[in-house]
């Protein structure tokens, strides 16, 4: 009788046995009554909710999605899946305009880059941040990320793309919403490491935003679209013209690999394994040799590394340090596993405000404690979250590496 | 009525804390009777908590058994407007597979509707959109107003209308003989097992609601009921693969009947005759197990992957008839016997046979009889007068009126007691706290369990609340929940023995589908009780003391 073999059911919750240790590792628990926790807003909510709709807690929306449930669940209980897929089945309120706006970063960054200088003044001015506060409810405490006047792409266009066939290997690059809108200089630090290891970086025929924070605030449908039209522009780059597909933020990478099939329920099975951030992307081509790196003889740093949530999910964070301990000179400490407590656009929003700086409060505290040149980490909402909450800058470990690589010696090195 | 002048003189003795003795406690305290109640264990501990908990339209009954059809058809109608908190109005189907006869289904529907059963043919496709677990191989559906009910709630409900009418209620007290006057019966002796002592109660009246122990009841008046236990086994699946009640549509055969109820499913039952013997230690055996797996993955094909929590089963209390005590024509319906015109033996009548969607039905005619006996023309009102908890609101209009903020805890608590549930203190926050994780049982719901409906040991609080009824079958919650009775009953000792039992308890039923994540689960279980606990060093002491 075959029956019965395997005998887990779609949303795998009958795996837990409840062990608890979910709760235990779950950053929100300790820092917010309200929330109910990962084992029984999870598994032990969704029996009642198969029951019953009306079973569903309005105290869902306090889940960071920061997966480190999963990440501590000995049965491989797919806990915050479950708990998104609640929010996102039984929320019956709409989007607020302020969720709307904080999500919307895609329609937002295309916008405001237009008038970039005119919007970072007043989105750092008192008067703008009180009227944000009390109107819209995103706290005050924040400070936006500025504006590039120019976006990524346009750059990309203008001034490498025509040189990018001339490399014998190539990629395409997610770049994401961050790069393109805000910081274009990480994406040109990619550019610059990728060429000087003998890699054309290219763009997808289109991008949209990954749809994080659209997932977060439960506007599925816009999600939807923006990875169906990912999802294509990354399989043209796959099998039309044999480009994997590399990015710098871990969100963005762990959302199309996981999230697009688990809370989306979009099919990415044939391309999920060609999407990877470049850390790890580099760090195979130096372990199989197929690259050589040269780095600046002067280059000397403390550096912390912050392991962002996504990345733990993602098993990812190895790459990134290896990297780093890569190059001479940097003398590395990998920072105890904290969630950060931004989690994307939740920390933005004011109800939130508190809860996410108590979360963080352990990471703060113990890069004051360490004293490090800057921190590295691959998430930029991590990257503005500490930025805010500590002294010390924050940067991409791929920005790291175009500080310190020789860039010209591994062109060279790599012709 | 009422005319009982000392404490142990009653209108009328009730035997037996089923369905059908509670109903009838509760249908003779509305008539104004002086009611007591006996159990000799918990409440709903025989038949009436081991079914499938299925609101029966009568459908299934309809080809084969007209009467019980129609009786179950308007008591399912009743108990939809009297025991709303009891029932899930889900809806049912009978499915038709490739394998089986699709012409059945037009004398299926032709004798439903002959009934008084509204069963419609409905396109397969619909049927699968209706209920998307439905086999999708099949090629016909008939849509009939199956539920669900839940026994342990329906009987706790009819005993705290009973009690509120005046009505005492024993539990744990064995009836060990019937006094007897010449050819009449005056009243009970007792044992009782929680004070261990042996008491005696009169009443003019004596109600044999037995169930199948019935046989044993009328054997101590002198009379001789033939009952023939017919034992059948279920298994409960970890949680609701279905929302509507699914059927199949042949006659009346094995593991055919798939029922959600609450947070789980049940898919049942077999049929086998048992010695009478046996009736007292109902154990699953592999066989069962796979045959309801092999039928039941037919009507849900996902019950192959899904984890099944646990194995039980019930008996059924079939009686032969009085003219055939051979057996061989054996009654469904409901079978109300005066002792006095067919043996001869006055002042003691016993009701039996039926099934719990007709309890109302069995209480109504015992109680008529009673009265009759008693010479009271007071009239059955139970047909329309809804059970304490189940008033005219759901479980979302109740919990915004009396919560700010209403959580998954207080309508789970609402769901299980209804309107009652406003007088469980839920505000506080150790009282919001959860005892049972999996089902959402709080400290304050336990509380009041313990205070308020006869709870004993953790077994009946697990009937009363579905304390240790989730996934983890006890493995976080009966710790807790050890914990408040000590607290309750001022004595750690009973409460460690309590937990032993109710852990072993729980272990019965999880032993015959013991694989999986059921069996992971059942080894952690052990280690937390064993290891952590001590429990089980604990027991071999005291054994070896013994």
């Amino acid at each position: 009788m075959k029956m019965q073999e395997k005998n887990i059911s779609e949303n795998n919750f009958e795996q837990c046995i409840k062990c608890t240790v979910c709760t235990v590792y779950c950053p929100v628990v300790p820092v917010n009554p309200l929330y109910p926790g990962p084992k029984q807003a999870g598994p032990d909510g969704e029996r009642l909710r198969l029951k019953k709709g009306l079973f569903f807690d309005n105290t869902l929306k306090y889940c960071l999605n920061c997966k480190r449930c999963e990440v501590a669940c000995p049965s491989g209980v797919r806990i915050a899946d479950i708990i998104q897929s609640a929010r996102i089945k039984y929320t019956t309120e709409p989007p607020k305009l302020r969720d709307m706006i904080l999500a919307s970063t895609d329609f937002m960054g295309s916008v405001t880059t237009k008038v970039a200088p005119v919007a970072n003044f007043a989105l750092g001015l008192k008067p703008t941040k009180a009227v944000m506060d009390a109107v819209l409810k995103v706290d005050k405490h924040r400070t936006f990320p500025k504006y590039a006047s120019k976006t990524f792409e346009s750059w990309y266009k203008k001034n490498v793309k025509a040189f990018q066939e001339s490399f014998n290997h190539h990629v395409s690059f997610f770049h994401g919403c961050y790069v393109n809108y805000n910081y274009p200089q990480l994406g040109k630090d990619l550019i610059s490491v990728m060429n000087a290891l003998g890699y054309g970086v290219h763009l997808l025929e289109k991008e949209k935003c990954c749809g994080t924070a659209l997932i977060s605030n439960c506007m599925i449908d816009q999600a939807k679209k923006n990875a169906v039209n990912n999802l294509e522009s990354i399989r043209k780059s796959v099998y039309e013209r044999q480009m994997p597909v590399i990015g710098t933020s871990s969100s963005c990478n762990f959302t199309i690999r996981d999230e697009y099939p688990h809370l989306l329920g979009i099919d990415n099975s044939d391309v999920r394994d060609y999407i990877e951030l470049a850390t790890r992307f580099i760090y195979r081509l130096v372990e199989e040799k197929k690259v050589k790196m040269v780095f600046k003889k002067d280059y000397k740093a403390k550096i912390a590394y912050h392991t962002p949530c996504h990345m733990e999910r993602l098993g990812w964070g190895i790459f990134s340090t290896e990297i780093l301990r890569m190059i001479p000179g940097v003398e590395l400490t990998v920072l105890d596993s904290n969630c950060c407590g931004i989690a994307g656009t939740y920390g933005f929003k004011k109800e939130n405000y508190e809860v996410s700086q108590a979360i963080g409060k352990p990471l703060f505290d113990q890069i004051a404690r360490l004293k490090p040149d800057f921190v590295a980490c691959d998430c930029e909402t991590c990257k503005w979250q500490i930025e805010m909450s500590t002294e010390k800058e924050v940067k991409n470990p791929i920005s790291i590496l175009a500080e310190a690589l020789d860039l010209i010696a591994t062109s060279e090195a790599n012709k | 009525m009422g005319t009982g002048v000392r404490d142990n003189e009653f209108d009328v003795i009730i035997v037996g804390g089923g369905i059908t003795g509670a109903g009838t406690a509760r249908d003779c305290a509305l008539r104004g009777l002086k009611v007591l109640l006996i159990e000799r264990h918990d409440l709903a501990t025989g038949a009436t908590g081991r079914n499938h908990g299925l609101l029966h339209s009568g459908a299934r009954y309809a080809v084969t058994d007209r009467e019980s059809a129609e009786e179950c058809i308007k008591e399912n109608m009743i108990l939809r407007k009297i025991a709303r908190h009891c029932v899930e109005e889900t809806e049912g189907l009978f499915l038709t597979l490739p394998e089986d006869d699709l012409a059945y289904q037009a004398k299926f529907v032709e004798s439903c509707q002959a009934a008084g059963i509204n069963a419609e043919i409905i396109d397969p496709k619909e049927a699968l959109r209706m209920e998307p677990s439905a086999n999708p191989d099949i090629i016909g559906a008939v849509k009939v107003p199956d539920g669900a009910v839940d026994p342990f709630r329906l009987t706790s409900a009819n005993v705290i209308d009973a009690k509120l009418h005046g009505a005492k209620v024993m539990v744990y007290s064995e009836v060990t003989s019937l006094i007897k006057e010449g050819d009449t019966i005056k009243g009970v002796e007792t044992f009782n097992h929680i004070t261990k002592q042996k008491e005696k109660y009169y009443a003019p009246v004596t109600v044999n609601a037995g169930g199948i122990w019935g046989q044993h009841i009328a054997e101590l008046a002198g009379a001789k009921i033939n009952m023939f236990p017919a034992k059948g086994a279920l298994l409960i699946f970890g949680h609701r693969v279905n929302n509507v009640v699914l059927n199949r549509c042949r006659k009346p055969a094995n593991a055919d009947i798939l029922v959600p109820g609450d947070t789980i499913c049940l898919i049942g039952t077999t049929s086998s005759r048992v010695p009478f013997e046996e009736v007292d230690n109902m154990y699953v055996t592999p066989d069962e197990v796979d045959v309801l797996l092999q039928e039941g993955e037919k009507l849900a094909p996902s019950l192959a992957s899904t984890r099944i929590l646990r194995a039980y089963a019930g008996v059924r209390p079939l009686v032969a008839t009085d003219d055939d005590p051979s057996g061989r024509n054996i009654s469904r319906g409901i079978v109300l016997l005066d002792h006095e015109t067919r043996d001869g033996i006055k002042g003691f009548i016993s009701i039996t046979g039926g099934k719990l969607m007709t309890y109302r039905l069995m209480a109504e005619w015992a109680t008529d009889l009673v009265c009759r006996k008693l010479n009271s023309s007071e009239t059955c009102v139970t047909m329309h007068t809804p059970l304490p908890g189940s008033e005219k609101e759901n479980i979302d209009e109740i919990s915004q009126k009396t919560w700010s903020k209403p959580g998954a805890t207080h309508k789970a608590t609402v769901g299980r007691h209804g309107a009652r549930a406003v007088s469980i203190g839920l505000n506080d926050e150790y009282d919001a706290s959860l005892v049972c994780e999996c089902e959402e049982v709080s400290v304050g719901e336990v509380r009041y369990a313990v205070n308020e409906l006869d709870v004993h040991n953790l077994v009946d609080l697990r009937r009363r609340t579905r304390v240790g009824m989730g996934t983890c079958q006890g493995e976080l919650c009966a710790c807790r929940a050890a914990g408040m009775l000590a607290d309750a009953h001022k004595c750690t000792d009973r409460a460690k023995n309590d937990l032993k039992s109710f852990v072993n308890e729980r272990w019965k039923g999880m032993y015959p589908i013991c694989w999986g994540d059921t069996l992971r689960e059942s080894e952690y279980s052990q280690w937390i009780y064993s290891g952590v606990c001590g429990l089980e060093s604990e027991g071999c002491e005291t054994d070896k003391a013994e």
